[in-house]
């Protein structure tokens, strides 16, 4: 065994160890500190258990605030749920908007007013009273979604949608989806209220958040059963109205200054 | 009273086979159409996110009604004890479902899933109207069935009026259910009214004896048996009542919507400015589907058969630009979702849709049509539907 070498030092105070432990120390953080954070995220809801009807999710739009010629909020949907922005489609008619910029004129007074038009997220739905299959659905904390695999493409819930805010995807969709929200080619689709980004626990929807870096705050998301919410707070301050209030619909998006 | 003799068509003859085989290629354009549309999806067709339900759904729906309407002239033997309308069932039975299931063909195989069909028959929503026509159009074949088996089995002719009556009261059920597909849309200022189910009604009684009448004479014309004139004046004057109550109920429905300020904008675009729309309105529904049938016959001119075959005719023209009207023009119009305000956006709110039809729309709304009437021809050369003789005296007979 003389031929060995002999080892280096590795006595506890040897520099070269205080090295190598900082080192796998810190390897070790970056490694399990977002796997912690993951989980502290998932809080919003655990995958097992079901939304909950103590929960009522709504969005304020502000439209006083809305700013003509903006669509950060459009353009961070499309990226976020990864439908293809209009300007980009090639059959601009048939293109799914989950999100579109209305510019409303009083014709007698010319006042102009913009606003963000978008699933609102009825309480009762007319979309989910004509879905012959059930694929149109209402979760408890009242987001309006549509299911993938049920969903036939009768494209009844369009007709029936007061607000046009539903789309069929008319053509084969191209490799820009999002693994955590589904399309698909002859099934109908709409905002989602970024059920993705809920369920994560981020507590917002990708508009909202574009709104607010833009500056404009035109947007507040979050529960309306919370009266210690941004939103119940706002709602509370503010005079809003729904639109097609006559209909009775009790819509989850309200609006102010309309 | 008299008995009758029903014989099959012998469909042997050259002319037969031709017939058939017309009818089999927009058959087979009708499913070419189909695998089209269905391997491309939606964007090959007219169809966008504004207008959702185009010409398919435009023939779909009017085969639908024309079929709950075609079974009339049996319902009126067998319900209202008619004898003289008893040789007419059994063709009147299987037109209607051979309409029925034309309909219902183009109606599914234009979903954006087709594939998916096995899910609508699986998965049940009872708040949607969709869901309980999926029962009736189903409960339809069945009745239907059962009733043209007591037309034709002597064992169990005594349940033909029972049968017959059960037929009936679930057409006018059936129909109640497709009028509401549309009567029941809180969505566009022309749907959502009770209005619609009843006028959908009569409208069918009208569709359906206009094509009953048609098929009828080209069915006794073309095997070369007699049939009379007293039938078929019958016969239309019936249809002249269902299109003047056609007429009154649509001219009832705008004057209702006029008097009201917010319909105001909808009904200036039905019924002045809305280009084709406007155009297939008072030309076809109005002038081609209504006004010159109860001309042709109400005159001198609905002795002829030839005016009479024109009138049924134009009874359909109108009637499927009736549904055009219908389907479409309640699309094209925008949603008004800020009353009073002018509306813009990338999505084309506030601006009134366009629509083309492409050719695989009109190519399978026509396989629908084709459908129908290759069961009946081939329904005809199988099953003794038809009487062999309808002349005057033969029908004269039956009614004492």
């Amino acid at each position: 065994m003389s031929d060995m070498k002999p080892m280096p030092e590795t006595s506890p105070n040897s520099p070269e160890r205080r090295r190598f432990i900082s080192a796998a120390t810190v390897a070790a953080g970056v490694t399990l500190v977002p796997g912690v954070m993951l989980i502290e995220v998932a809080h919003g809801r655990p995958e097992d258990q079901p939304a909950s009807s103590a929960v009522r999710w709504g969005m304020l739009v502000d439209a006083t605030k809305c700013a003509a010629g903006c669509d950060e909020c459009v353009s961070a949907c499309s990226t976020e749920n990864g439908w293809t922005p209009v300007a980009e489609s090639k059959h601009p008619k048939q293109a799914p908007q989950w999100i579109r910029k209305l510019e409303l004129q009083d014709p007698l007074t010319q006042m102009e007013t913009n606003l963000p038009m978008m699933c609102q997220h009825c309480a009762e739905p007319p979309c989910v009273d004509v879905c012959p299959t059930g694929a149109s659905f209402k979760r408890a904390d009242g987001i309006v979604l549509v299911n993938r695999h049920t969903c036939i493409g009768c494209r009844y819930c369009m007709m029936a949608c007061p607000y046009k805010a539903r789309s069929l995807v008319h053509e084969p969709l191209n490799d820009t989806q999002k693994p955590d929200v589904p399309r698909g080619i002859g099934c109908v689709e709409a905002c989602t209220f970024c059920v993705q980004k809920v369920d994560r626990g981020d507590g917002t929807t990708a508009c909202v958040e574009a709104c607010t870096a833009a500056g404009h705050n035109a947007l507040v998301f979050g529960d309306m059963n919370d009266p210690e919410s941004e939103i119940s707070r706002r709602l509370r301050e503010l005079p809003t109205k729904q639109v097609r209030a006559d209909l009775n619909l009790n819509l989850g998006v309200r609006y102010h200054g309309i | 009273m008299a008995s009758i003799t029903f014989r099959e068509v012998e469909g042997s003859s050259l002319k037969y086979w031709l017939l058939f085989g017309g009818i089999g290629l927009f058959v087979l354009f009708g499913f070419l159409s189909y695998l089209y549309m269905h391997h491309h999806g939606h964007v090959v067709t007219g169809m966008d996110n504004q207008i959702v339900w185009g010409l398919p759904h435009v023939f779909a729906v009017f085969l639908i009604v024309a079929a709950s309407g075609a079974l009339n002239v049996a319902s009126i033997a067998s319900v209202f004890n008619k004898p003289m309308y008893k040789p007419l069932a059994p063709l009147s039975a299987i037109l209607a479902l051979a309409l029925m299931l034309g309909g219902l063909l183009v109606l599914v195989l234009d979903l954006g899933r087709s594939d998916r069909l096995i899910v609508a028959m699986t998965h049940f929503n009872f708040t949607s109207m969709f869901t309980w026509n999926v029962f009736l159009y189903s409960g339809f074949f069945a009745l239907v069935g059962i009733y043209l088996w007591t037309m034709l089995d002597r064992n169990v002719k005594a349940y033909s009026k029972a049968a017959g009556t059960a037929a009936f009261i679930w057409r006018l059920i059936l129909t109640t259910g497709t009028g509401s597909l549309f009567g029941f849309l809180i969505a566009r200022e022309l749907y959502g009214t009770a209005m619609l189910a009843p006028m959908f009604i009569i409208m069918s009684f009208a569709y359906g004896l206009a094509i009953y009448l048609m098929v009828l004479a080209a069915a006794y014309a073309w095997t070369g048996r007699p049939l009379g004139d007293a039938v078929m004046l019958r016969l239309k004057s019936l249809l002249a009542v269902f299109v003047a109550a056609v007429l009154y109920f649509v001219v009832v429905y705008h004057l209702t919507n006029l008097y009201f300020a917010k319909m105001g904008s909808v009904e200036s675009f039905i019924l002045r400015d809305g280009g084709i729309i406007t155009t297939l309105f008072w030309v076809g529904q109005i002038v081609i589907g209504c006004v010159i049938p109860l001309v042709i016959l109400l005159t001198g001119l609905g002795k002829q058969r030839t005016w009479i075959m024109i009138a049924c005719f134009l009874v359909v023209l109108g009637g499927i630009a009736q549904m055009y009207v219908t389907i479409i023009g309640a699309q094209a119009y925008p949603l008004d979702m800020f009353p009073g305000m002018t509306m813009k956006s990338s999505f084309y709110d506030g601006v009134v849709h366009g629509y083309a039809p492409t050719m695989p729309e009109l190519f399978l709304g026509l396989g629908g049509v084709a459908i129908a009437l290759l069961v009946t021809t081939f329904a005809v050369k199988v099953l003794r539907l038809l009487p062999a003789n309808l002349d005057d005296a033969t029908v004269a007979k039956l009614e004492h």
